[in-house]
């Protein structure tokens, strides 16, 4: 393996780790800091907060995205909230609260010390956006308003509309813009990283190709950030948008970077419904929503198919509040999810193909009014009309369960450093503060506590002992990754068979979905890692890639993240087979409670799973970090 | 439902484009527009022909990547809204729609359907930002701002940055876009110590991009898929004129 494989948690009480690591890290002083260059991959919350912070202390940051401008990164599309634990409500939050949700939602999977950071930075956060400019909900008096989120029992949510992420990464991207004119980011737009170059076992460049010319380029520089978001679009549909990739991360394990918990993926309990074959994205209903909306089923099969409407109270389930009192409708994602897959299973689900429940929102309108309701949701009520043709203000939303975010990602320690010495994997491409299940509105709260506030403190700590030794980008590893470059491209190119990419996507997604999906079972786990490399194959074989590589080609670049996919969902398989109990949002159905809870074996599995590439066909692997619960006690979840 | 669609083909900015028809059929009322075009993308590829280049990735409406003309409005019929978010609904069965890219001067095409719209992040570098360095920031709820004018703010920030104003105006202005900004942070208190160089380097670089000049025809916030009021541009004006007399008088 390359590097080491060690946390490196630092010693001490849990909550004064991280204040005794800033104390004994190493660090580069303002007049050296130019001397170093660091490639930051992506622009979204956790890129975009890096490369400004970086570039503002004065390194000289390169960083690169897919899209036509950094702000359009898919951290624009959040929509709910932001969480922190400022206790503004005085309903009992504090830091240790935020952590203590953070770790139980996780399904006591993650690592107790980077936890209790995020949950401690937190605050800065707020204080940093509000300093920029974020325009946050606010109350009559001036203060900022909360609202609360699921698997919580707190209001710690802090949001702008129901677009929260625009609103953050819009702050990012200006605070970006900023370190742009001033000379120390230099961005490059529209440039896809394909591969990750490691000289003497240490990652010093990346190699790319412009989305505009197809002009492939090596970046040398004395370390390299990931923040190239999650790979949810592995299951083609998803709450992502349609560029989301793992490639960047699966390149990156391909040269030696561990990959922690690929099998980790996030349903998200309220999207609106699969409509049609063609259709190319599902769009995520804010769970902000359940706030006010209330979640139900007929009682009985035969009244699925009457209107909402002639549906008596009596003769309604409100299953969640049912199932789950102390936390209802609010009850955490995993959860809900399967209780929402439970009934439509049950054949009471609504709506086409009966793949559906109803999020009401009649109740709130009677009690707070329209006006109050248009406020809080207007522009998620306007979304769901344009999309379905139905006004929810007079019938109830139909929501389902859709993938919509990974908690796997590159294995990172305390630093946020891979095994790979000189690679930071930071935001939703990382593995590390989610555990098996993320809380709502702590990805934006990830991305950012990466960017601003961990990195610039734990990336010097690398940089100091590396003065001097960034390689010529003509030295022979560049040119070894580049011509790996070219002949993978070449080799798309000319397969020259008669599928479309988008066919090969649809296939996998539809297969990831039944086998490795909301639930996993081991037959059908293994029958995945049966079809997986024959649909690879038959990739390889038949797919049309029409076009050259220098030129726009928006053909090429799907195929090579389908490609990318293609490899990852197995690895995705190895990994849900080899984690044999259920934990979070990973339900292995032959571990469920009576009650059909997951049911955790904390005995053989209480670790992080993390996967080394060992060739092309040769099975990856395995190692694992224990997690050591010193402060937490590891409890069966309840939600009741 | 079936359409004739007439759709913008160029290979390149140097090469002459024209319109190309192409039929398509039986599209379900719920597709959406995108994905219409995915569908007869889907046909070219298989049949061996380069398929028609466009911008988009969100898909709901927020990311501001997707940028075409139909039937000449920027975004199309079904305001407010991005492309994305237009569904073949909207449109009656074997209905001839043109789809052509967003024509501005400062968005040079790249290919076919797609522009390049880095005109509009070289207005924010100018000075569409606050100065605040990680680290230095004032506890949160020490800034009290009252809920008015937040509101108002937040209508500014709302801007996806689409460039459909700068495409729906006869002179090619980007003038929405840019009022957009400086209204959002000129509404807030953050925003002030910076308020005047702001607002004077944004519009120098606006013009140097060559982006006209807004002459009131209201067409941007026709199409603004975000909602974004062209009373934003009367702030602009008011915020440039007295940030140019207080610069003259303190020179
Ligand atoms: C619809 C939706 C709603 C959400 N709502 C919330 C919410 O309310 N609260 C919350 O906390 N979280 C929410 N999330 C989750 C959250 O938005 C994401 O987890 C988070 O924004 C990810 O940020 P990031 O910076 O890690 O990655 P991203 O924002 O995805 O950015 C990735 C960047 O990497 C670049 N990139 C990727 N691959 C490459 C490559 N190969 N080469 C070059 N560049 C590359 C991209 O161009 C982009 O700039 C939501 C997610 C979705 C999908």
């Amino acid at each position: 393996m390359i590097g080491r494989f060690d946390a490196k948690v630092p010693p001490g009480p849990l909550a004064q780790k991280w204040r005794n690591h800033r104390d004994h890290s190493r660090l580069v002083s303002p007049n050296n800091r130019r001397k170093f260059e660091i490639i930051v991959v992506g622009s979204g919350l956790a890129g975009g907060s890096a490369a400004a912070t970086l570039g503002e202390l004065g390194y000289r940051v390169k960083c690169f995205c897919f899209q036509d401008s950094a702000r359009r990164a898919h951290s624009i599309a959040a929509q709910g909230g932001i969480n922190a634990a400022k206790n503004y409500q005085n309903d009992g939050d504090s830091v240790y609260r935020l952590f203590h949700d953070t770790i139980k939602g996780g399904d006591f999977r993650s690592r107790e010390a980077n936890v209790y950071r995020l949950a401690e930075t937190s605050n800065n956060i707020i204080d940093q956006c509000v300093a920029q400019g974020v325009p946050f909900a606010r109350e009559y008096g001036g203060l900022l308003a909360n609202r609360s989120f699921g698997g919580a029992q707190v209001s710690r949510t802090f949001y702008a509309r129901g677009q929260t992420g625009q609103q953050l990464l819009l702050g990012c991207y200006q605070a970006l813009c900023r370190q742009i004119a001033a000379g120390t980011v230099q961005m490059f737009p529209q440039t896809e990283m394909l591969d990750l170059v490691i000289v003497e076992g240490h990652a010093k460049g990346i190699v790319t190709r412009s989305l505009c010319s197809g002009k492939i380029e090596r970046h040398a520089a004395d370390a390299v950030v990931l923040a190239t978001g999650g790979y949810g679009n592995v299951f083609y549909l998803s709450t992502n948008a349609r560029g989301c990739n793992v490639t960047a991360t699966y390149r990156a394990f391909k040269r030696g970077a561990l990959f922690a918990n690929p099998a980790f993926t996030q349903i998200h309990p309220t999207c609106i419904p699969v409509g049609g074959e063609y259709q190319s994205k599902l769009t995520l209903m804010s769970e902000s929503l359940r706030n006010d909306g209330r979640v139900w089923v007929p009682k009985r099969k035969e009244d699925r198919n009457k209107a909402p409407g002639e549906i008596p109270e009596t003769d309604r389930d409100y299953y969640l509040e049912r199932k789950y009192p102390s936390y209802g409708n609010l009850s955490p994602r995993d959860i809900s999810s399967r209780a929402a897959k439970e009934v439509c299973d049950e054949g009471r689900g609504v709506g086409p193909g009966g793949r559906g429940v109803y999020l009401d929102f009649a109740d709130a309108i009677k009690r707070l009014g329209e006006h109050t309701i248009r406020e809080r949701y207007g522009n998620l009520f306007e979304v769901y009309e344009k999309i379905t043709g139905e006004d929810a203000y007079k019938v109830p939303m139909r929501i389902y369960p859709a993938v919509h975010y990974t908690m796997g990602g590159l294995w990172v320690d305390y630093d946020l450093m891979s095994n790979v010495p000189g690679l930071f994997v930071i935001g939703e491409a990382n593995f590390s503060d989610h555990g098996a299940n993320r809380l709502g509105a702590s990805a934006l709260m990830q991305g950012l506590v990466d960017g601003y506030f961990v990195l610039p403190n734990t990336l010097p700590n690398y940089l100091a002992g590396q003065m001097g030794k960034r390689p010529s980008p003509d030295s022979p590893e560049f040119r070894e990754s580049e011509k790996d470059v070219r002949a993978r491209i070449e080799k798309l190119l000319n397969v020259k068979g008669t599928r479309s990419v988008d066919s090969f996507h649809r296939e996998l997604g539809l297969l990831l979905w039944d086998k490795c999906g909301m639930s996993r079972h081991e037959k059908g786990l293994r029958e995945a890692l049966k079809k997986i490399p024959e649909l690879r194959e038959q990739f390889w074989h038949e797919v049309r890639v029409p076009g050259d590589g220098d030129d726009f080609n928006q053909s090429l670049e799907r195929a090579g993240r389908v490609a990318d996919f293609l490899e990852f969902a197995e690895l995705m398989c190895i990994d849900a087979l080899e984690r044999d109990e259920s934990c979070g949002a990973h339900f292995r159905e032959e571990h469920q409670t009576p009650e059909g809870e997951a049911l955790r074996n904390d005995e053989n599995h209480a670790a992080v799973f993390a996967w080394e590439f060992q060739g092309d066909g040769k099975p990856p692997i395995l190692h694992r970090e224990p997690l050591n619960f010193e402060t937490v006690h590891l409890t069966q979840r309840s939600y009741k | 439902m079936n359409f004739l669609l007439r759709i913008w083909r160029q290979p390149n900015a140097k090469l002459r484009g024209k319109l190309v028809d192409y039929e398509v059929r039986d599209i379900s009322p719920n597709t959406s527009f995108l994905e219409m075009l995915d569908i007869l993308n889907e046909t070219l590829v298989t049949g061996g022909t380069e398929p028609i280049a466009f911008d988009s990735d969100c898909r709901e409406g927020i990311c501001g990547t997707c940028s075409l003309t139909i039937n000449g409005e920027p975004h199309g019929p079904d305001h407010p809204g991005a492309v994305c978010e237009l569904y073949m609904r909207k449109f009656r069965d074997g209905a001839t729609i043109t789809v052509e890219p967003f024509r501005v001067g400062s968005f040079p095409l790249l290919k076919d359907l797609v522009v390049d719209r880095r005109a509009l992040d070289r207005i924010v570098q100018a000075g569409g930002f606050i100065s605040a360095r990680a680290g230095s920031a004032p506890e949160a709820n020490s800034i009290l701002i009252p809920k008015y004018d937040a509101d108002l703010a937040m209508e500014a920030a709302a801007c996806i940055g689409c460039g459909a104003c700068a495409a729906a105006c006869p002179n090619g202005s980007a003038m929405l876009f840019t009022a957009a900004k400086v209204s959002h942070l000129s509404f807030l208190p953050q925003g002030h110590p910076e308020r005047e160089s702001r607002v004077l380097r944004m519009v120098s670089v606006m013009d140097a991009e060559g982006f006209g000049s807004c002459t009131n025809t209201y067409e941007c916030e026709a199409v603004c898929p975000a909602e974004i009021s062209a009373s934003f541009i009367a702030k602009l004006n008011r915020e440039y004129a007295r940030a140019a007399v207080q610069r003259g008088a303190g020179e």
